[in-house]
C-alpha cells in the first residue's frame, strides 16, 4: 500500500503539480478521487485536510501536508536521492537554492495568477456552459506577456529558469501552460523563441506525457 | 499584486531621518541616491561594519517590510537603500538589473542579487540559521514541510485578499481617490472565512506553522489593524493574541520605527 495519497482531481493544475512531481521522482502513491462537482472539497472530511477546501491535499505517512507548492517542494527535499533530481545541481548552495524560490514565487504571484484566468475563460467556463469574456482574456494576455518578455530574456542567459537544471521552478508551470497550448494564448509562447523551446522541453519530458493521460 | 498598484502611484520622496545614535550613518539625498541607511541592531557603537547586506526598496511597502523584519529578527546587519518610487526608478535601470519584474524589494549580499520578499526571507531563514531567531519549524523534512505550508497559505490565500483591503482603506485616501465600500465589504467577507480558518489553526498551534515563530507569522498585517478591519481580528480570541504577541515582538517595532523616520 503506498503510504502517498494524493486528495484532489486529476484535471486541476494544482493536483498536477504535485502528480508530475511525484512521476519526476518513480514515487508510488494513491490518488484519492475529489469529487469536485458534488462539493466534496468544501464538506468534511476533506476540510480536515485542507481547511481552505482547494485540492489536492497530501498524506505521506502520517505527515499531512496541502498547497501544492508546499508539497512538491517536501517530495524534492525528503526524496531527494530518488528519481530526478528537481532542487539546484548542488541543493546545500544556499544561494543557488534562493534563486530557484524565487522562480517559484515569480510563478505563483506574477505568472500563475495571469495563466489560470485565461485557462478558465478559454476552457473551464466551456464546460459550465458560460462564455468567454474576451475583454478579461485581452487584460490577461497584456499581464502574461509581459511576464514572458522576462522570461525570454531569462532563458537567453540559461536553459531553465532557474540555472542549468531542470527544477520545480519549470515544473510548477506545467500543468497550466499544458492547458493553454489548446487556447489561442499559445501565441504567446510560440512568437517568443526561447520561451517557446523551454515550453517544448518541458511538456515532453515523460513525465508531463503521463499526467495527461 | 498590492506591491504592483502601489509602485505605480507617486509616493512621497522619503524624508530625511533623523538618528541620535552614534552607530546608525545618514548621508542625505543626493543626485546619486546616496542616501543609503546603515543599520545595525545591536546597540554598541563599536560594531559598526561594512554591511553586505543590502535591501532596495521603502518602509512604506509591506513587502519591504517583511524582509526588514526577517532582518531584524536574525539580528542582522544591513543597509537600506531607498527606491525613489515617484521619479519610477523601480521601473528603470538600474533597479530592473536588479529585479526584471519592477518591483519593491530587492537584497544584495555580497554579489547575490535576489527578489520577491518571500524567497528572500526563506533565504535569510537558510542561510543565517545559526543566527537570532529562528524562522522555521525546527527538525527535519517533514516538520518544515509545515512552516512551507503555512507560508503558501500567507501568499495564496491572506494576502491577495488583506493586501486589497489596505488598497482600499489606507493607500486610496493617500493618493486622493475613495474607498469602494462595496468592495471592502465583498473582501472583508473574504477576509473572515480565512481567519476563521487562522482561528481554527491558531487553537492547536501557538503560531501558525508550529509552536515557534516562523516566516509564516511575519507581522505584515499591520496596516489593517489602523482601520475599521481590525476588528475581524480583534474578535476571534485566538487570532487576536496571536496578532498581539507577533507585533510586540522588538524585531517588529524596529520595522514600525523605519516608517515614524
Amino acid at each position: 500500500m503506498a503510504s502517498i495519497k494524493v486528495f484532489g482531481h486529476a484535471t486541476t493544475t494544482s493536483t498536477r503539480r504535485v502528480l508530475l512531481t511525484l512521476h519526476e521522482k518513480n514515487l508510488d502513491y494513491e490518488l484519492v478521487n475529489v469529487e469536485l462537482k458534488d462539493g466534496e472539497h468544501k464538506k468534511e472530511p476533506f476540510l480536515s485536510r485542507n481547511p481552505f477546501g482547494q485540492v489536492p491535499a497530501f498524506e505521506d505517512g502520517d505527515l499531512k501536508l496541502f498547497e501544492s507548492r508546499a508539497i512538491t517542494q517536501y517530495i524534492a527535499h525528503r526524496y531527494e536521492d530518488q528519481g530526478t533530481n528537481l532542487l539546484p545541481a548542488d541543493s546545500k548552495n544556499i544561494a543557488h537554492y534562493a534563486t530557484m524560490s524565487i522562480g517559484m514565487e515569480v510563478e505563483a504571484h506574477q505568472f500563475d495568477p495571469a495563466a489560470s484566468k485565461l485557462a478558465w475563460e478559454q476552457l473551464f467556463k466551456h464546460i459550465y456552459g458560460l462564455t468567454t469574456d474576451q475583454a478579461v482574456v485581452a487584460e490577461e494576455e497584456a499581464k502574461l506577456a509581459k511576464v514572458l518578455d522576462v522570461y525570454e530574456a531569462r532563458l537567453k542567459e540559461f536553459k531553465y529558469l532557474a540555472g542549468e537544471t531542470f527544477t520545480l521552478t519549470d515544473l510548477h508551470h506545467i500543468p497550466v501552460i499544458q492547458y493553454l497550448l489548446g487556447t489561442p494564448t499559445k501565441k504567446l509562447f510560440t512568437e517568443r523563441p526561447r520561451v517557446n523551446e523551454w515550453v517544448a522541453e518541458i511538456t515532453k519530458r515523460p513525465a508531463s506525457q503521463k499526467i495527461l493521460q | 499584486m498590492m506591491g504592483t498598484i502601489l509602485q505605480s502611484r507617486l509616493l512621497p520622496p522619503p524624508p530625511p531621518i533623523k538618528l541620535s545614535h552614534s552607530s546608525l550613518l545618514f548621508s542625505p539625498s543626493q543626485q546619486h541616491s546616496r542616501s543609503n541607511l546603515k543599520f545595525t541592531s545591536k546597540s554598541s557603537p563599536s560594531t559598526i561594519t561594512m554591511a553586505s547586506i543590502k535591501v532596495h526598496g521603502v518602509p512604506m511597502s509591506t513587502a519591504t517590510m517583511r524582509v526588514l523584519a526577517a532582518l531584524y529578527e536574525k539580528e542582522l546587519e544591513f543597509e537600506l537603500i531607498p527606491v525613489d518610487m515617484r521619479a519610477g526608478a523601480h521601473k528603470q535601470e538600474p533597479f530592473l538589473s536588479l529585479n526584471p519584474f519592477g518591483q519593491i524589494p530587492a537584497l544584495q549580499d555580497g554579489d547575490l542579487t535576489l527578489f520577491e520578499s518571500r524567497a528572500i526571507t526563506e533565504y535569510i531563514a537558510d542561510e543565517y540559521s545559526e543566527k537570532g531567531e529562528k524562522l522555521m519549524c525546527p527538525g527535519c523534512n517533514k516538520v518544515k514541510a509545515l512552516t512551507k505550508v503555512w507560508l503558501n497559505v500567507e501568499g495564496q490565500q491572506f494576502d491577495p485578499i488583506a493586501s486589497k483591503i489596505a488598497f482600499e482603506r489606507v493607500f486610496k485616501g493617500m493618493f486622493g481617490m475613495t474607498t469602494d465600500p462595496a468592495a471592502v465589504q465583498d473582501l472583508e467577507g473574504k477576509l473572515v472565512r480565512v481567519l476563521d480558518i487562522y482561528e481554527a489553526r491558531l487553537s492547536k498551534s501557538e503560531f501558525l506553522a508550529c509552536d515557534c515563530f516562523t516566516l509564516a507569522d511575519l507581522p505584515v498585517i499591520h496596516y489593517l489593524m489602523g482601520t475599521d478591519s481590525k476588528a475581524l481580528f480583534e474578535s476571534r480570541p485566538k487570532v487576536c493574541e496571536w496578532v498581539k504577541k507577533i507585533t510586540a515582538r522588538p524585531a517588529w517595532a524596529k520595522v514600525v520605527d523605519l516608517q515614524k523616520q
